[in-house]
């Protein structure tokens, strides 16, 4: 009797599961069929019922489908996963639905119908995305007004501080001490000295190149890169500034990182272009590039700052009096005790924020520098080229989402890291 | 004596600092403007703007003054903030419950979602939708309608308007509403802690709200007619819609780009808030015979809510500094009218730099104090 039973209702979920997967194959074929080669199986329907037929018949089909075991590795984690419930149900159905109606367009403006050869407009013939336009364009989208032939004094300042960036790993045991002190002092300083010969130029026999040439992806490098350095030492002071118990100094810092963090960037770098200036003495001249860095970094040390105080805040108060009852002093203490910890602590925050500050340095565009956003704009309405904006965000956009991309994926490694250490 | 010096000397020495860094800024401040011939004041914002703006929510015109258009500007970067507010909460509260669904499907769409919107710069999404997206739509004359009445061309959003009369009678209706559901709140708990009887007060406050403007139509005399957008011929080959309201693409660009980014943010603060209440909490409630309903309701959502709302207010308020940009793109908002256009006029450098930082800094403290005040409120007290 059990056993019929048994038989009976397996029979039945058989029944089901085929009536289920021919259904859900019938309508995703037609989906696909439709999207990727423009036959309409279901055309004859009327109306908008042709709309929604590959809808229902998908819905008809997974309920069909949804059992609690089947035996079926496959069926039970489709279950498991995508088909707990009706609502579960359509909702995967939309999506899976989208995305393949998305794709095919996607795919033959990007590259099937898209052109790449030749070195004008006119080779441009497909309906597709015209990648000849970036491909003319990609010298000055990377290295902006730079004269073309001087490209290598740019690429090997960035091999070199990059280099320059990856000693402190190869440091011998008994210089591991100074470690701290080359990456806060010593490597900002060589840094700027080799971008301010190299790229700049006027000494050792290299031609000057003056900073209203810079541009593109490279001059988003620097910025960011010397925002970063500097920002994160101002930052710190700030922070224990806040925390001092000395009140001038407490609202003072108080003061100034609420300031900076109220304004919006924008703001600030009109200030640092057009207010900046007048508050300077009058034969004094400082270039926008530096003014607009030296924005940036204000600003951002503001932000970085909190991060750095949540982190001085999370350290239990038994670290400070262990350290005070050993007889260390104020700047001893935090050197060798608290700030270690709490910079532990904060690094995805900080991470954070220096991926924030790499999103944030198009803006400069708003000022006159030309990054990447302001090759674009000036590449956009060059005669030539009219009518390719598209291409350029879309190639603008992937750049910068690798680039901040990578920089979250790594915070988040180190954060993981440190978090088995402690 | 040693100790008090160690504690007044480098306050001391930080105070002569900022005194020295903002005197000298001052002075040399005063000795460019006395070259120049500029004088510092703020008569000018009393002086004729003799500018116009594209997209105004007042009446504006050139023959106004300076502190009118301000006016005028910081209304249209509210309206940008408020609008992208609204639409990255939705987005973000529907995105971030998504991030934590069973379904493998949508909890990787989610995913997908938020790392790729979170990873480009804002800028480059509003130049994209401003320059790229919103530059595909059809002309006027091609338009077809959305929904019936709306049209969606190159040259904007046209919706229809409405034309009210005796708005403000509606409106105090509205309004009483609201009042009498307030009351309607606190008398169902007061009742509910007295006697433990449970008033129906969803249904109450539904029928209040829609009972008491309907009856102002009925009774009150308010009428309310829609304008339709209407296409009009200017020349043989141009075309705009006249009548309704216009929503210009630079709007529309920047609330796209505001609220796609600025949801990825709230998505998460909504995924961390979620996940931050303890599974035991689910189960205590439901051991106590509590409906799925009243655990969402009464236990999870109020404990939620405590982690969910201070990091998501910093991201409004991110939202509304990053409106900003609205100046790459031309919409007139605070920065574009006033540190730009007024600033290009009057050469009123540090006064206009200034009122505008000022403004931003104002708007941003309001509302870090009104956080700090809620969350005294909310503060679980432990004993």
């Amino acid at each position: 009797m059990n056993l019929s039973l048994n038989r009976i209702k397996s029979q039945n979920q058989m029944t089901n599961i085929y009536i289920g997967s021919a259904l859900l194959i019938l309508s995703i074929l037609d989906v696909f069929l439709n999207s990727f080669f423009r036959i309409n199986i279901s055309g004859s329907l009327p109306g908008n019922l042709s709309i929604f037929f590959p809808l229902i018949l998908g819905f008809l089909g997974l309920s069909y489908l949804r059992t609690e075991y089947s035996g079926y590795k496959f069926l039970d984690s489709l279950n498991k996963n995508i088909n707990t419930t009706n609502f579960n149900a359509f909702l995967t159905l939309f999506i899976t639905f989208a995305i393949l109606k998305a794709f095919p367009p996607a795919l033959s403006w990007m590259v099937l119908d898209a052109n790449i050869s030749g070195d004008t407009k006119e080779a441009c013939t497909g309906t597709g995305a015209c990648w000849t336009y970036i491909k003319v364009w990609f010298k000055r989208f990377m290295y902006g007004m730079y004269p073309n032939e001087l490209h290598w004094r740019i690429n090997s300042a960035f091999l070199l501080v990059i280099g320059l960036g990856f000693v402190g790993y190869f440091f011998k045991e008994n210089l591991k001490k100074y470690l701290a002190l080359y990456y806060v002092v010593i490597y900002p300083i060589i840094a700027f000295l080799i971008i301010y010969y190299l790229i700049s130029g006027g000494a050792f026999g290299l031609v000057w190149v003056e900073t209203g040439a810079w541009g593109g992806l490279s001059l988003t490098f620097i910025v960011s890169f010397f925002c970063l350095i500097f920002c994160f030492p101002l930052g710190m002071i700030l922070a224990l500034g806040r925390r001092s118990n000395l009140p001038a100094i407490r609202y003072i810092s108080v003061g100034y990182i609420e300031f900076w963090r109220g304004v919006p960037l924008i703001t600030v770098l009109f200030m640092s272009s057009v207010m900046f200036p007048m508050f300077l003495p009058q034969d004094f001249f400082m270039d926008k590039l530096v003014r607009v860095i030296i924005a940036i970094t204000l600003f951002e040390a503001a932000y970085c700052a909190e991060v750095i105080r949540g982190g001085l805040q999370a350290l239990p108060r038994g670290q400070y009096d262990a350290a005070k009852s050993l007889g260390m002093g104020y700047w001893k203490m935090h050197i060798f005790v608290i700030l270690p910890q709490a910079l532990k602590l904060v690094i995805p925050g900080i991470a954070n924020t220096f991926l924030a500050l790499v999103k944030d340095t198009p803006l400069i565009f708003v000022v006159g520098l030309a990054e990447i956003a302001g090759m674009l704009a000036l590449a956009k309405t060059n005669p030539k080229w009219l009518g390719f904006a598209m291409e350029g965000y879309i190639f603008a956009a992937i750049i910068f989402w690798i680039i901040c991309y990578a920089m979250s994926k790594y915070s988040y490694n180190l954060e993981e890291k440190y978090k088995t250490e402690r | 004596m040693n100790n008090k010096i160690k504690r007044i000397l480098p306050q001391l020495l930080t105070i002569l600092f900022v005194v020295f860094v903002f005197g000298f800024f001052t002075i040399n401040a005063q000795v460019n403007m006395d070259n120049r011939g500029i004088d510092f004041g703020f008569d000018f914002l009393s002086q004729e703007a003799s500018f116009d703006m594209q997209f105004t929510l007042l009446d504006y015109d050139g023959q106004d003054s300076y502190l009118w258009a301000y006016v005028v500007a910081l209304l249209n970067t509210l309206l940008v903030s408020f609008l992208g507010i609204i639409f990255c909460t939705i987005l973000g509260v529907v995105i971030g419950i998504a991030r934590l669904s069973q379904n493998f499907l949508i909890k990787n769409s989610a995913a997908w979602y938020v790392e790729f919107f979170r990873n480009i710069p804002l800028l480059l999404q509003i130049f994209f939708w401003y320059y790229a997206a919103l530059r595909a739509l059809p002309l006027p004359e091609n338009a077809q309608p959305w929904f019936g009445v709306t049209y969606m061309t190159i040259k904007g959003y046209y919706i229809p308007s409405m034309i009210w009369e005796n708005l403000n009678v509606f409106m105090s209706c509205l309004i009483a509403a609201i009042v009498a559901i307030i009351f309607i709140r606190v008398y169902a708990k007061k009742i509910q802690e007295r006697e433990g009887k449970q008033l129906p007060v969803l249904y109450i406050s539904l029928a209040l709200i829609t009972i008491l403007p309907l009856l102002s139509f009925l009774i009150g005399g308010v009428t309310l007619d829609f304008e339709m957008p209407k296409l009009k011929q200017l020349a043989t080959t141009s075309f705009i819609f006249e009548g309704g309201v216009a929503l210009p693409p630079e709007l529309i660009a920047l609330v796209l780009a505001l609220s796609l980014y600025t949801s990825t943010f709230v998505a998460e603060c909504v995924r961390a808030g979620i996940q931050g209440i303890s599974k035991g909490q689910k189960e205590a409630a439901a051991s106590v015979g509590l409906t799925p309903n009243q655990i969402l309701k009464l236990v999870i959502m109020p404990q939620a809510l405590r982690i969910i709302i201070p990091p998501t207010t910093n991201q409004y308020l991110n939202l509304t500094k990053n409106s900003s940009l609205a100046a790459a793109i031309a919409y007139p908002d605070l920065v574009l009218v006033f540190a730009g256009t007024a600033l290009m006029q009057t050469g009123k450098a540090i006064e206009i730099v200034g009122i505008t930082m000022l403004t931003y800094l104002s708007i941003s403290l309001a509302i870090a104090a009104l956080m700090n005040w809620y969350n005294k409120r909310i503060e679980i007290k432990e004993k």
